[in-house]
């Protein structure tokens, strides 16, 4: 009887689970979607406003949003789309008249990006595509590139502010456009926003604070110079409400009883002093939400049916995961001749002060070692010691100064060590079943005298 | 052009010269043949059919009535043409003046002055048929031969369309009418021995009838049968040879001759007129001017060959010159019967000459013996029997091949000559009181009005025809609720003051635009080709300027104060590659869309040739440093072009660089450009305050002293105009932005101030300083590696050991290297570190994108 109602909680509760992962997953990996704004109101208005013109007036713009990686600069964009089309709506409830001029009433935005559009060509197809001109053909376009750019521009040329629908064109990876040849799209769309055309607004989108220095002279003569910067200017109380609203499950979520509890956890986490140690440490590092995002993603994958909730431990855990060495993990998973291969590469550069070497001195000095502490290591052949070392090669521990020649002896090409001395020491405390002689010789290359 | 790819035509003349000018050795005939070499078949058309000839537009041949055939001195078989265009040749704008639907197949009797009516016969494609129609009438249901049926309602003089006259109306008719009778009856060959004991009486007659006025006749006359250069030296020496004119005088007729009709327009009183109109003629025609001037030989105008010799023509030379003259008097006469002069002189071998045509050819038909006017007034049944004629053709067609059709209909078309060139002559009296017209002759003018009906402006400089593509137009989709007005002060003043706003003047540019339109001006005047080149920092409205230029120049040649011309703009920024150039503006111009390099080829020849129907072509390259190649042969020819005799080319360049023709061209294709140049100087701060206030003007949204801020802010930045009115604009917003309703809607300095700060402040600080406190930290890092080095490079593993002792200052967990490169690449993301390829991983190489102040400038604040 008892064991039937638990039972039956537990899978009442395994749907809550399955539900919370959902939203959760949700939240923190289609992070532009639907994730709140946090501290860029100005920026918020801003673009609404200039969005706004440009739909109900017809005013041709062109801004520039720049920001750090993951400071949501897609976000906000995407909110300010979003609560366009809402407001459009919104008033065509409201109003009866503009009825038709408002649910017809449209914007087209091309969403570009420069990952996507390598060269103006694509991205003229592409434009054209979005557009739904007449020269696209199903779902393609054909043409040449000379004939599309003279199509769209004539297109484009047609229009004008009164009675063509207006168009928003958004670049993302903005500076990726900057460096295609003669920067010809961007300079026909600042074109096309600074003449009597259709009305048009060019949304940029770039990581870069120097983009202004990469736009042609006539292309940023024709920027407007609009920048709005998103800076991730918010403090770690504010971090910390973020990290809140995050984690909590929204008031419609359908376990009641549940969410309660769930946000109740939440809030004790958010005060619980290692929880905030690891995100303090975490917001010391970078203030990008998608680390934050990234984090909670780690621990959030821990909540299980057993473990219904989220405890200090799990985001310690993530914490650390997130923040651990990836070459010194690698260590780990060495052998021990490849250890100290790497130890004897670690004396080489404090010998010769980071000067690159060869093969065959770090396999002199790893004959030293053996010469000296014979009884501890097997003495490996040479070919198999080469085998070890080309392993290093490969997992990049070490790295070839120049390009392998085909007819260069491999024992003598240049290499240098890409790990630090520290990470060495560091891997070597946690390397398991280490043998002594090793751990002494890695402290000190003299430990023989 | 493409029937001509199809198949190889031989062009070959039909029957013996007719009559021929011994000096210049050019022989005229009445037909000619057309031999196709792989069909096999013989073509022949004659004097009065209808053509269509070779246009620059493959698919659009101009529609022609063939006028005169002749071989000149160079052997070269050429042929006058009374033009019709068709729709697409009006342009846009005038189009709808027409105010119905047109069909493919209607043309219209071109009067459009200044069109080459001397073509090479060889661009002569084939006959078709030309019905004239009653405006009102409906289009005769023709199922054959659709394609070679074209039908003429009005009459476009390149301002306005007009009824045919009934002189024009009933020769159309008549020389459809011929065609049609003689191969309906008998297709019959009629030679040209038939006919010339006819012309011979005729001309007899001619001649005792006008006996008084011979003298002028007959250089009047000649005259108007000149069209080419060549024609028209024929003509001058003629005169010279008779000294009848003065020199004056002589060289007016010499100007006159492509109108055509001039000399038989005016007679005696012409001369008067000619003489006062002299001066102003005088640069209309300036390479005909020269040539006169210049050569006097028998190989003037035409290609210099050693013309052959024509010996068993000259027998004849003597009387088939006599004939084309009076032939010429014959085609006089229906007009000058209009004119108050000579009346009753001409109007009678004009009688004669028709009777005896029309009795010799047609023994069978009953019909068309009539006068001029009786012709005028039974158009209506005339009309009805060609269509009977045609239904016939028709089914006649059926039976036969195309081209015995052809050549039968060409043959009848010998007798009907004469009749079409009576056709030319009511368009040309309006062709010619046009010209003096714009010449502003007075007395001309005064005449052009009682025989012009009043004209809509003519013919402007648009581009023509703007192309649509073959099955796409380009166009974006109509918005459904209309833009919303500004509604208050700032929507009203931000309107004005966006850069797309056109100003109703260009302030500060007054000297510029001046030299600009007088240098374009003059060429057009001229009739000739050059070439400018302007320069200027971006925004200092040159391309405005220029634009505004091209504005006036087409508002005075619409008001007729101008020859008028096509318009072509290319910008090497809008282009893929400089070669797209040829392309482009060959679309301008005609239209075709073909590959860059068969564009150049016929770019070439279209500017290097005389061609006919072409108006003088203003271009502008905007960007002309893109338009660069290593070889710079884009640059070569777009400016080699103007310096070419025919080419009628006035190209104005824009760059922004002033050396450029000396940085990047090439010798040769620097001197094509020449050494008229332009700077436009960036604005000062008092002119940019002159252009936002004259924007401003009656709007009251700033405040003088924030204008004058923005001014010399921008002044002394770049002087760039568009970012005056960029700030200016961001301005009312942050204005509006601020607004508490109650306050008073003006900008105020504050307003500026937080503008420019906003578009001018550099953004490396405020992003340090809302870096995370590892990233901060990783700054001090490079710092020191700096310093301690003394070089402005270092490795990651160099700055990590910094990194981790500051850590430790800070008292913060030593990180992990991954996480300094963490760090380190998302500074450099940002750009405020330069950063090799990540996979050199601790060997990568950083650099600041700052300087080491800034960075100590933002790290210190805090």
């Amino acid at each position: 009887m008892s064991k039937r109602k638990l039972k039956e909680s537990s899978a009442e509760s395994a749907e809550c689970i399955s539900q919370v992962q959902k939203i959760l997953r949700e939240r923190f990996c289609h992070h532009c979607a639907a994730g709140e704004l946090f501290g860029m109101e100005q920026q918020y208005r801003h673009l609404l406003e200039l969005l706004k013109r440009t739909t109900v007036h017809g005013e041709s713009n062109s801004a520039l949003i720049i920001g750090p990686r993951g400071s949501g600069k897609t976000a906000l964009l995407n909110h300010v789309l979003k609560d366009l089309r809402e407001m459009k709506q919104v008033r065509e409830n409201l109003l009866e008249v503009h009825l038709n001029g408002n649910c017809q009433f449209f914007i087209k935005n091309p969403f570009l990006s420069g990952l996507l559009q390598t060269n103006d060509k694509v991205a003229l197809k592409e434009i054209t595509r979005q557009l739904q001109l007449e020269n696209v053909v199903g779902d393609k376009v054909f043409g040449s590139f000379a004939e599309n750019l003279a199509f769209l521009l004539e297109a484009l040329r047609k229009g004008d502010r009164t009675s063509s629908c207006p168009i928003l064109f958004v670049l993302d990876e903005f500076d990726l456009f900057v460096h295609h040849k003669n920067q010809t799209l961007l300079y026909n769309l600042f074109d096309i926003s600074q003449s009597a055309q259709t009305p048009v607004t060019v949304i940029g989108l770039t990581c870069r604070q120097d983009i202004l220095e990469l736009l042609e002279k006539r292309v940023k003569s024709r920027f407007s110079h609009r920048q709005i910067y998103l800076m991730n200017s918010f403090d770690f109380k504010e971090y910390i409400k973020i990290f809140k609203k995050q984690l909590s499950l929204p008031a419609e979520f359908p376990d009641e009883s549940f969410a309660q509890k769930w946000n109740n956890n939440v809030q004790h986490l958010s005060e619980d002093k290692t929880v905030q140690d690891v995100l303090q440490n975490l917001f010391h590092h970078t203030k990008d939400l998608r680390s934050l995002h990234l984090l909670l993603m780690l621990a959030g994958s821990a909540v299980t049916v057993h473990h219904p909730l989220l405890t200090a431990a799990d985001l310690q855990e993530a914490g650390r995961q997130h923040s651990t060495d990836s070459k010194a993990n690698i260590v780990h998973g060495l052998s021990v001749l490849e250890i100290c291969l790497i130890i004897a590469m670690k004396h080489l550069n404090e010998v010769y002060d980071g000067e690159p070497f060869n093969f065959q001195m770090v396999y002199n000095e790893f004959q030293k070692f053996i010469q000296r502490k014979a009884h501890s290591m097997y003495n490996f052949e040479k070919p198999v010691v080469m085998k070890a070392f080309e392993h290093l090669l490969q997992l990049e521990l070490v790295q070839p100064l120049e390009r392998p020649l085909a007819r260069a002896q491999r024992e003598y090409l240049l290499m240098k060590l890409l790990l630090d001395s520290s990470q060495i020491m560091n891997a070597l405390q946690v390397y398991p079943n280490c043998p002594t002689d090793v751990k002494q010789w890695a402290t000190s290359s003299l430990s023989w005298l | 052009m493409n029937t001509r790819q199809q198949s190889k035509l031989i062009y070959s003349w039909y029957g013996k010269p007719l009559s021929s000018d011994r000096k210049l050795r050019t022989f005229q005939y009445k037909g000619i043949l057309i031999t196709s070499e792989s069909s096999k078949t013989e073509t022949c058309i004659q004097l009065g059919d209808f053509i269509l000839v070779e246009g620059v537009n493959a698919d659009q041949p101009y529609v022609a009535q063939l006028v005169d055939l002749y071989e000149d001195g160079a052997q070269h078989k050429r042929a006058v043409v009374q033009w019709f265009c068709r729709l697409e040749e009006i342009p846009q704008n005038k189009r709808k003046l027409l105010k119905r639907e047109i069909s493919a197949q209607e043309v219209f009797f071109d009067q459009v002055l200044g069109y080459d009516t001397d073509i090479a016969a060889e661009t002569i494609i084939k006959s078709i048929m030309v019905l004239p129609l009653h405006l009102g009438e409906e289009l005769p249901i023709i199922t054959l031969n659709k394609e070679q049926t074209f039908y003429v309602r009005q009459s476009w003089d390149g301002k306005c369309f007009k009824v045919l006259s009934p002189d024009t109306f009933s020769k159309l008719k008549e020389a459809n009418k011929k065609r049609g009778v003689i191969t309906n009856s008998s297709k019959a060959f009629i030679s040209s021995d038939i006919l010339t004991p006819v012309k011979k009486e005729t001309e007899n007659v001619v001649r005792s009838a006008t006996k008084p006025k011979n003298a002028d006749m007959e250089i009047e006359s000649k005259h108007s049968t000149s069209k080419s250069s060549l024609a028209k030296e024929r003509h001058s020496q003629r005169v010279a040879n008779n000294d009848i004119k003065t020199p004056t005088a002589r060289k007016k007729l010499e100007l006159n001759s492509p109108t055509r009709s001039k000399g038989r327009l005016l007679g005696y009183e012409v001369l008067g007129l000619l003489d006062d109109g002299c001066d102003a003629i005088a640069p209309l025609e300036p390479s005909a001017l020269k040539r006169k001037v210049k050569f006097t030989s028998e190989i003037l105008g035409s290609p210099p060959k050693i013309p052959c010799s024509n010996d068993k023509s000259k027998s004849t030379s003597e009387t088939a010159e006599h004939h084309q003259r009076s032939s010429d008097i014959m085609r006089l006469s229906p007009y000058t019967k209009v004119k108050d002069f000579s009346e009753k002189d001409k109007h009678l071998p004009e009688k004669d000459d028709i009777l005896s045509l029309v009795g010799y050819q047609k023994p069978s038909r009953q019909s068309p013996v009539l006068t001029p006017r009786s012709r005028r007034t039974c158009a209506q049944k005339t009309s009805a029997l060609i269509a009977q004629h045609i239904s016939l053709l028709k089914s006649h067609g059926k039976l036969a091949a195309e081209e015995d059709f052809l050549s039968g209909s060409d043959s009848s078309y010998s007798s009907s000559s004469e009749e079409e060139e009576d056709d030319d002559v009511p368009c040309t009296p309006e062709n010619k009181t046009k010209s003096s017209r714009i010449f502003s002759t007075p007395k001309s003018s005064r005449k052009s009005a009682v025989h012009t009906p009043a004209k809509t402006p003519k013919k402007t400089g648009t581009p023509r025809t703007p192309r649509t593509p073959r099955h796409a137009t380009p166009e974006i989709p109509r918005r459904v609720q209309a833009a919303q007005e500004p509604a208050s002060v700032l929507e009203e003043a931000r309107l004005r003051l966006h850069v797309s706003a056109i100003p109703e003047s260009l302030p500060c540019r007054e000297e510029e635009f001046q030299d600009i339109y007088n240098f374009v001006e003059s060429k057009l005047i001229d009739g000739t080709g050059g070439c400018m080149y302007i320069s200027g920092v971006p925004g200092t409205g040159k391309t405005a300027t220029v634009h505004e230029v091209i504005r006036c120049l087409q508002q005075a040649a619409e008001n007729e104060e101008l020859p008028p011309f096509q318009f072509v703009e290319i910008n090497g920024m809008k282009l893929t590659d400089p070669h797209q150039a040829y392309v482009q503006i060959l679309e301008f111009l005609t239209g075709q869309k073909v590959t860059a390099t068969h564009a150049a080829v016929l770019l070439a020849k279209l500017f290097s040739t005389p061609g006919p129907k072409r108006k003088t072509t203003v271009l502008i390259v905007d960007e002309l440093d893109l338009l660069w190649t290593r070889k710079q042969n884009v640059m070569y020819n777009l400016f080699d072009w103007p310096t070419q005799k025919h080419s009628k080319l006035i190209i104005l360049a824009i760059a922004n660089t002033m050396d450029l023709p000396e940085r990047i061209m090439m010798n040769r294709v620097a001197s094509r450009l020449g050494l008229t140049r332009m700077s436009f100087q960036p604005y000062t701060y008092k002119q940019l305050q002159q252009i936002v206030s004259s924007r401003l003007k009656g709007v009251k949204a700033f405040e003088e002293d924030a204008v004058q801020l923005v001014s010399r802010k921008v002044a002394a930045l770049s002087g760039d105009a568009r970012r005056c009115l960029d700030i200016c604009r961001r301005a009312t917003e942050i204005c509006e932005f601020s607004l508490q309703k109650r306050d008073l809607e003006i900008v105020r300095m504050a307003h500026v101030t937080e503008a420019i700060d906003e578009m001018f402040s550099s953004p490396y600080v405020s992003a340090i300083r809302n870096a995370s406190l590892h990233e901060q930290i990783l700054l001090k890092a490079i710092l020191a590696e700096f310093r301690r080095a003394g070089v402005e490079e270092a490795t990651v593993q160099q700055i990590y050991h910094h990194y981790v002792a500051l850590c430790r200052v800070e008292g913060l967990q030593s990180p992990t290297v991954s996480e300094i490169m963490a760090v380190c690449s998302r500074l450099s993301a940002c750009r405020l570190l330069l950063v090799e390829a990540s996979n050199k991983y601790l060997q990568m190489r950083v650099r600041l994108n700052l300087s080491q102040d800034d960075v100590m400038y933002a790290l210190r604040e805090e």
